[in-house]
């Protein structure tokens, strides 16, 4: 236990809170690239997603290579893309965006087709246009699941960012590998331990915000259903907040 | 009123699902489109909002192609009702209701009180104006799925086994309740079912289908029980079984009424005009 | 190209390496996850505690926890063991939901008939529930295959060799050559081990031969670093 003690010391020494590597400065640039990679990714993922989920289209192309960009090592995507474009931060940028996009284009258009085709179907006869359905249907139903793969993003994101302090400056994992270097234990595990508090905090914000966004109405805790309604139980199913999809 | 042109339909996947379909649906009546499943008859209603495109011949509303008017504006104008109401789970149910007069850009207020004023109509208790499609029971659920389908006052109410998922005396309840909705709103009402029970009751029109959308027989309930074109529909409408097959037996001073298997089914009152015997 | 053919030894090495390393995680974490998600099928409050725990340690990054995990069971920071421990705990998390809702899976009416043909509660876990829950629980293993041989290369930078030592030494030698190797081999390494899973599925499960599914559906999200 010594050496979490020594670690907990590491943390609030005073002299980790000034200068160019100040702790409150590496999370700084933790959040911020992780926020900055999620919006970059977000913002392809996500109507490509809704794309997929509301016209079926494409869906098999996406699932295929969602699956084998998943299937790459992180370490290896980080390293040739940092050999091509230099030592930085672009290198982590591009590798981090690419990974993150898998989780949250399955996240939207899996929100999409766990919705149930007949409230659809109703939507459209009734009389919305498509772009009706989609704003008022399909992504208020989808959210949940979208925040799902936001939250596995971020979490990606987060793990990896730590990684990416290998090939660039940036963020909580240098003092992993400065610590590694000068055989710092303290400044590695201190930093570990960080890394790891973000993480779980993150983890909690966003189990948080998955309780709020699932819309009023389908949530099950809006008290029974009754016999004979057949029609809501698969969205509400795949809604539930404890879905494995959603929670990792 | 309502007319299909030789309509057929083949879908994607090779199915024809009707086949050289032509009917006009009187205005102000309701006209039920029965058949066991495969006959079309969905495909057939869902032809009148265009939810599906005929693959040749026309459907035309007062006179006009409907093939030339935009689908979504069509769709605004027509009442829609399906088995499972169809309702949006994020939606309160009064929401549900107003949902195509605020599509339609009527001010969210009065969408509003015209959807609570609805509630009545339909015989829904005002207090469950703020609840979700999930917290009522699935014949709730279903009264909802009517209310939204008056809500813009339409012409066309088109109903797709709208009691099809209820239980017997749940669907009993809110077939009188359309028997008397109509009594009043004198709509153009086109019916699905499988359940020639239901047709009876509800239909003035009555299209018998075979598969394919092809028609067995067109007619009043009296028609088809009295004259079944053929032994299809005779056995359809059950004409040659059962309690539809009744005779009259002297029971001591009294007439009663006893079907097929002889079982007792009533009594005979007053005085009926010979030929009806 | 030339690099490689200059290599092979290298490579083939450093595979086996890799072999040593995501093995044990993937059989362990299935040992390991089967009666802990039995107990989160069983009970409510252990559905609490075990599910809660096992998210909150699969948010956990990896290489973190390389740092982290000498300091708590006494390994050396460039024991291989470490890196073994570490995605063991991994597959645990991840597989101890998949064996609870692969039980959850089984059909209660098989469930109860099982039970009133006179199958005991143990002999009806073993004979019933864990075979009928087969799909699943392989679905789950797979993804658990797929992203333990990934993260195997994270234990790189910490200097447990693997052929993640490829994307350090080549990025330090700037050899794009050996990164892409790594690259490919690290995903061949996993496909292989992806359709070891399926055979075996096959073979353990005939029942279900006609049903295979080519992708695991499991909804479960793979973790890559």
């Amino acid at each position: 236990m010594n050496l979490f003690a020594d670690a907990v010391n590491w943390i609030l020494e005073p002299a980790n809170y000034v200068g160019s590597n100040a702790i409150p400065l590496r999370l700084a640039q933790h959040l911020v690239f992780t926020l900055v990679t999620l919006v970059m990714a977000s913002a392809i993922a996500i109507p490509l997603g809704y794309l997929i989920g509301h016209t079926g289209r494409g869906r098999g192309l996406a699932v295929t290579t969602s699956g084998g960009l998943r299937a790459i090592p992180t370490l290896g995507l980080l390293t040739l893309v940092a050999l091509w474009v230099g030592i930085g931060v672009v290198a982590p940028y591009v590798a981090l965006t690419v990974l993150a996009i898998p989780p949250i284009l399955a996240g939207a258009y899996t929100g999409f087709e766990a919705i149930d085709r007949r409230t659809v179907d109703a939507a459209r006869a009734v009389g919305m246009s498509e772009l009706q359905i989609v704003q008022k249907v399909e992504v208020p139903l989808g959210l949940p699941l979208l925040i799902g793969g936001l939250r596995s993003a971020t979490l990606q994101v987060i793990a990896t960012a730590t990684l990416a302090a290998y090939v660039a400056d940036l963020g909580l994992g240098r003092y992993l590998f400065a610590g590694l270097k000068t055989r710092d234990y303290a400044e590695m595990l201190g930093g570990s331990m960080l890394v790891i508090l973000l993480a779980l905090a993150l983890e909690g914000i966003f189990a948080l915000i998955q309780r709020f966004v699932v819309p009023r109405g389908v949530s099950g805790r809006v008290g029974g259903r009754a016999p004979g309604t057949t029609d809501s139980t698969p969205v509400s199913h795949s809604l539930r907040t404890e879905d494995p999809t959603v929670a990792r | 009123m309502i007319e299909f042109r030789s309509v057929s339909k083949r879908f994607p996947d090779g199915t024809l699902a009707v086949q050289d379909f032509s009917l006009v649906l009187p205005s102000h009546k309701t006209t039920v489109l029965v058949g066991s499943s495969g006959s079309g008859k969905t495909t057939l209603l869902r032809m009148i909002n265009r939810m599906v495109d005929p693959t040749s011949g026309s459907v035309a509303i007062d006179g006009e192609d409907i093939a030339t008017l935009p689908p979504v504006k069509l769709r605004r104008g027509i009442g829609y009702v399906m088995q499972n109401s169809g309702l949006l789970p994020h939606r309160t149910v009064l929401d549900n209701v107003a949902t195509v007069p605020l599509l339609r850009g009527t001010p969210k207020r009065q969408a509003r009180a015209d959807a609570l004023v609805l509630l009545d109509t339909v015989g829904l208790d005002r207090a469950l104006a703020d609840r979700y499609p999930g917290q009522l029971s699935g014949g709730q659920q279903q009264r909802v799925g009517v209310a939204r389908g008056l809500a813009v006052d339409p012409n066309i109410l088109l109903m797709d086994e709208p009691f099809g998922a209820v239980d017997p005396i749940v669907r009993a309840e809110l077939q009188q309740e359309l028997v008397r909705l109509q009594k009043d709103l004198d709509k153009t009402v086109v019916f699905v079912t499988h359940d020639i029970e239901e047709a009876f009751l509800l239909g003035d029109q009555i299209v018998i289908l075979r598969e394919g959308g092809r028609i067995a027989q067109v007619g009043s309930p009296a028609d088809l029980l009295a004259r079944p074109a053929d032994d299809f529909v005779a056995s359809f409408v059950g004409a040659d079984r059962g309690r539809r097959v009744l005779h009259v037996e002297r029971h001591g001073a009294e007439d009663v009424v006893v079907d097929s298997d002889g079982r007792l089914a009533g009594v005979l009152n007053g005085n009926p005009a010979e030929g009806d015997r | 190209m030339t690099w490689v053919l200059a290599n092979l030894g290298l490579i083939w090495a450093r595979t086996l390496d890799h072999v040593v390393l995501s093995l044990p995680p993937i059989v362990l974490c299935f040992l390991i996850a089967l009666p802990l998600g039995w107990l989160a099928r069983r009970y409510r409050i252990s559905r609490g505690i075990i599910l809660t725990g096992a998210g909150l340690l699969y948010a956990v990054p990896s290489l973190p926890l390389f740092f982290v995990l000498p300091a708590v069971i006494g390994t050396g920071l460039r024991s291989p063991l470490n890196v073994i421990i570490a995605l063991t705990l991994y597959g645990v998390a991840l597989m101890v939901r998949v064996v609870s809702d692969g039980l959850d899976s089984v059909d209660a009416d098989v469930r109860q008939s099982a039970s009133a043909v006179g199958y005991s509660a143990w002999s009806r876990f073993w004979q019933v529930e864990l075979p009928l829950s087969g799909p699943v629980l392989l679905a789950g293993l797979r993804v658990v295959a797929v992203s333990t041989v990934s993260l195997v290369t994270v234990g790189a930078v910490i200097g447990v060799q693997s052929l993640g030592s490829l994307f350090t030494d080549g990025f330090q030698r700037g050899i794009q050559a050996e990164i892409i190797a790594g690259l490919v081999v690290t995903v061949g390494l996993a496909l292989v081990f992806d359709g070891g899973l399926v055979l075996a599925g096959r073979v353990l499960m005939p029942w279900n031969r006609r049903a295979a599914p080519s992708k695991p559906n499991v909804p479960v999200e793979l973790r890559a670093t």
